[in-house]
């Protein structure tokens, strides 16, 4: 839970309208919603992605499946075993359609160094040859180490302290804020 | 997760939690094999060696597909246990491997106790592959995923293991783990195949196979080595089928739902009937799958723990 | 030379003494008073003076396996350990089953060895219980008994022809009790341990069954025989009876076997194998029985020295045994005096007198007047932790490295010199 005096940088309505921002601009540039398939990066990118899922349904106003799969990075990452105290519990990933020949719209809560999606970059490379890989985020907080770039971003707050998302799923409140 | 430790030796080792973080370790390596490229980089560039001094293709087989789908680079090496009484010592065979940096050792080895000498002498993390007639625990594992993935539970299930217990390490692996996670464990099997004070693992001694198969929920049918009948453990290879062959009639006492497993290589027709060996009931192609990622799993766990020791090590210095 | 220690806790089993006193050496022997102003005086206040302990079963590997051990270093570590006598194995390489080994045996101690050595002779020739050695022979170069420990004798008649024909020597055949059917390929006591760490067993019944054998070819012959390293329960029942049927039986153990079980082996230490295997408490409880009510007559070190290389291997290549010369004495103190199994007097009887009588030495395991002056001098405040580096033995494979000890031999005087010493170390 968040500190009484956290500093607040979203609160569960601006999470809303960031989502629903995030979804009009992918369909901007998406015109065929049969080609979009959505994956979610554990954990919060996971929750996040179904939300966005939703979001651009209602935009669109249509009923449809739209491909959604989950994706856990953990055996792509280069910094196996520097993660502190623990060794981070592997995830499920489960992508349940043929990437082939869909524009991937890839879904994260916070873009910070960029190694994370150079990591499920890799992992969706393991599955096939998408016909396009599209970053969402729904905040950037800027600082990358590598050459990496969200497509579509809620919300851009630049800052070299954590930020951290919280979504009722989870965390039984959507709250974005500075944590230490 | 409680995973720390720079070996896997046996099971009698490991406590319950552990065992519980292997097991839930294993499903997302399992879900790698559904992919058109069955490969994670989890662990490129470390180098892991198959040291074998006993001939086995599937253990040997399955290591290996297991590391290269990790993205390590495999080495095996297949040795004779005759040329190392005569020759290289087995602790110089590993202090060679690891002047040549290897970060894993999985050693296969007919005497009991070769992989702690390994541990106990080197940096290299060491994985039991079996070792005389000490502990098999990968087997265990597997054993253990592939009930638990067909039962959904272990705790509470009745579990038959078939032969001869006395010379087997994978018996003594399932034992160690199964109990540990609460099943009740029989054994069946002529007298001198089966040590008596193995009741004190908490296991049910039977020497009737129909009595012992009666309700259960596993049947795991071990290899019958024929040398055993030269030692006059039991008559003859008639005699042994005719008393413990599991086959379809016996099975009509277990519980309608029981799960047939086997370690492999089968004597179809001596220890299992062809019928029980190809029937619906029987997991044991699964078990090989299985074999694959839970050793993944091991690797995996082990490797990510040794990093970590190595940094602390640093960190301290 | 002549010593005189002054008021000196003189504890004799030979003569159930225990008394604070002097003891005057003159010429190698115990006096009654010295015939001039003693040349060395030595202060034995707070010290106990016991007879010279004799070990009557060690392996000093010389000649054939000098690298793990030589008369010259296996007789300091003996030195060491408060031991003055201690009586070899015949599996050396060749082993002592002529004249001449004996005799090289004798000539090598006499030159280089800092205690008695006494040889014991093979039973069989080269000890494979197929014919038996030229026992009257070897009884002339020098042999104090005979055994082809290590091995037993399988064969009943040759071990009944055995007993019977050295029964003209008055030695005692030593019996290796062991079934080799029953303990074959084994590498540790047969049970719950064996299971779960995946070595082959050695039951308790290969030794029973073998002691029982003999015991019987003992009553059939009147022969004299003495079992080697008892380690069962049954063993020391068995003895125990023979015993009460008059029969000329006795029997040693050794300090592992009431110090330690084979819980012991769990870590696939070798320095836990050796045979007899460690058994189980039950047994460990029964030789302290059989100790203590007289049923075992001897306790020996079975001080087998091996290589580092040798030991350092897979449990089941590793080679059985474990040295024993600079422990004897504190295990002995510490696990069965200050445990009250035994009386300090009647533990040292074990080692001393009780020995001396069954291999009819003259002149030693006592301190009474006329004696050999083997003596050795104890502190039983002394604590020490046994400490690999400070080993004389030239092998190290002992189980007890690291263990902490309150008791031990702090000054050996063999034949009226003194050989050790706690301060000067040996002395030349």
């Amino acid at each position: 839970m968040a500190e009484k005096n956290k500093k607040i940088i979203a609160d569960s309505n601006k999470i809303q309208l960031l989502i629903n921002k995030l979804a009009k601009d992918i369909l901007e540039k998406n015109i065929d919603i049969s080609e979009i398939a959505v994956v979610g990066i554990q954990t919060r990118g996971v929750y996040l992605a179904k939300r966005l899922l939703k979001e651009l349904l209602a935009v669109k106003n249509i009923n449809m499946e739209i491909p959604f799969g989950i994706l856990d990075i953990t055996l792509y990452r280069d910094d196996l075993g520097e993660m502190g105290a623990d060794i981070p519990t592997i995830k499920d990933t489960n992508i349940p359609f043929d990437i082939n020949a869909k524009n991937i719209i890839l879904v994260d809560d916070v873009l910070y160094t960029g190694r994370t999606i150079r990591c499920a970059l890799d992992v969706l490379k393991d599955y096939g040859r998408p016909k396009s890989i599209q970053l969402a985020v729904l905040i950037d907080r800027g600082y990358r180490e590598l050459p990496i770039q969200a497509n579509f971003t809620g919300l851009s707050y630049h800052t070299k302290e954590q930020v951290c998302v919280e979504l009722s799923e989870v965390d039984g409140q959507d709250v974005a804020y500075i944590c230490d | 997760m409680p995973f720390n430790r720079k070996d896997l030796l046996g099971l009698e080792d490991l406590d319950k939690k552990e065992i519980q973080t292997i097991i839930d370790s294993v499903k997302p390596f399992k879900s790698l094999f559904t992919r058109s490229i069955k490969k994670a980089p989890a662990l490129i560039g470390k180098t892991v060696v198959n040291l074998f001094y006993e001939p086995s293709t599937r253990t040997r087989t399955s290591f290996e597909i297991a590391a290269k789908r990790l993205s390590a680079d495999v080495v095996n090496i297949a040795t004779a246990t005759s040329s190392v009484v005569k020759g290289e010592s087995l602790i110089d065979t590993g202090k060679t491997l690891e002047a040549m940096k290897a970060d894993i050792i999985i050693i296969r080895h007919s005497l009991a106790g070769t992989p702690e000498i390994l541990a106990k002498n080197l940096n290299a993390s060491i994985i039991n592959a079996g070792d005389g007639f000490h502990e098999h625990p990968t087997q265990g594992l597997l054993d253990l995923y592939t009930i638990y993935e067909k039962k959904k539970k272990i705790e509470g299930l009745k579990i038959l293991l078939v032969g001869d217990i006395l010379h087997s390490r994978v018996a003594k692996s399932n034992i160690w783990a199964l109990t540990k996670m609460g099943a009740k464990l029989r054994v069946v099997g002529p007298p001198t195949l089966i040590p008596k004070n193995i009741t004190d693992l908490g296991v049910e001694i039977f020497y009737d196979l129909d009595k012992a198969i009666k309700g259960v929920d596993v049947v795991n049918i071990l290899r019958i080595q024929m040398e055993r009948q030269q030692e006059n453990l039991f008559p003859s290879v008639h005699e042994y089928v005719e008393l413990y062959q599991v086959t379809s009639e016996r099975l009509a006492n277990a519980k309608p739902d029981v799960l047939i497993m086997h370690p492999g290589p089968m004597n179809r027709g001596i220890e299992i009937s062809s019928s029980v060996a190809d029937s619906p009931s029987a997991v044991i192609n699964e078990q090989v799958t299985n074999g694959i990622a839970v050793r993944m799993a091991v690797l995996y766990l082990l490797a990510a723990a040794r990093i970590k020791q190595g940094k602390k090590h640093v960190n301290s210095n | 030379m002549s010593i005189q220690i002054k008021n000196i806790r003189v504890v004799d089993p030979s003569n159930k003494t225990d008394k604070v006193g002097d003891i005057f050496i003159e010429n190698g022997e115990i006096v009654s008073k010295l015939s001039g102003t003693p040349d060395k005086v030595i202060d034995g206040k707070n010290k106990t003076a016991v007879p010279g302990l004799i070990d009557i079963h060690s392996h000093l590997r010389e000649p054939g396996q000098e690298e793990k051990e030589t008369i010259a270093t296996g007789t300091r570590s003996a030195c060491k350990g408060g031991i003055t006598t201690v009586f070899c194995m015949p599996n050396t390489k060749p082993v002592t089953d002529n004249a001449p080994s004996v005799e090289y045996i004798l000539m090598k101690s006499q030159k280089e060895g800092k205690v008695n050595v006494f040889p014991i002779g093979c039973i069989t020739k080269n000890s494979q219980g197929q014919e038996l050695a030229e026992i009257g022979i070897l009884k002339k170069a020098g042999i104090v008994a005979v055994s082809d420990d290590g091995v037993p004798v399988s064969n009943s008649q040759i071990m009944r022809r055995a007993l019977e024909y050295t029964k003209m020597f008055s030695i005692p055949v030593i019996a290796h009790c062991e079934d080799k059917e029953l303990s074959k390929n084994g590498v540790m006591n047969a049970g719950k341990n064996s299971m779960i760490l995946g070595l082959r067993g050695i039951p308790n019944q290969s030794e029973d069954v073998m002691v029982a054998r003999d015991i019987m070819l003992a009553e059939l012959t009147s022969g004299r025989l003495h079992i080697a390293h008892v380690s069962t329960a049954g063993s020391v029942e068995l003895v125990r009876q023979a015993k009460k049927k008059g029969l000329n039986v006795t029997c040693e153990t050794c300090p592992h076997y009431f110090t330690l079980t084979d819980d012991a082996v769990k870590t696939y230490d070798t320095n836990y194998k050796m045979n007899p295997p460690l058994r189980r408490q039950k047994d460990v409880d029964a030789v302290k029985e059989g100790l203590a009510d007289g049923t075992i007559d001897c306790i020996a070190t079975d001080h087998a020295p091996h290589t580092f290389e040798d030991k350092n291997k897979e449990f089941d290549l590793a080679p059985f045994g474990i040295i024993g010369f600079e422990t004897l004495l504190s295990l002995v103190l510490n696990e069965l005096v200050d445990k009250k199994v035994l009386s300090f007097q009647d533990a040292i009887a074990k080692m001393t007198v009780n020995p001396a009588k069954i291999f009819s030495l003259e002149k030693r395991g006592s301190l009474a007047v006329g004696s050999i002056a083997d003596i050795t001098i104890i502190d039983t405040e002394y604590s020490y932790e046994y400490k690999k580096e400070n080993i004389l033995s030239k092998s190290k494979n002992s189980p007890f490295i690291g263990r902490k000890f309150k008791g031990g031999a702090v000054m050996t005087i063999v034949g009226g010199k003194i050989a050790w010493s706690q301060k000067d170390g040996i002395i030349n």
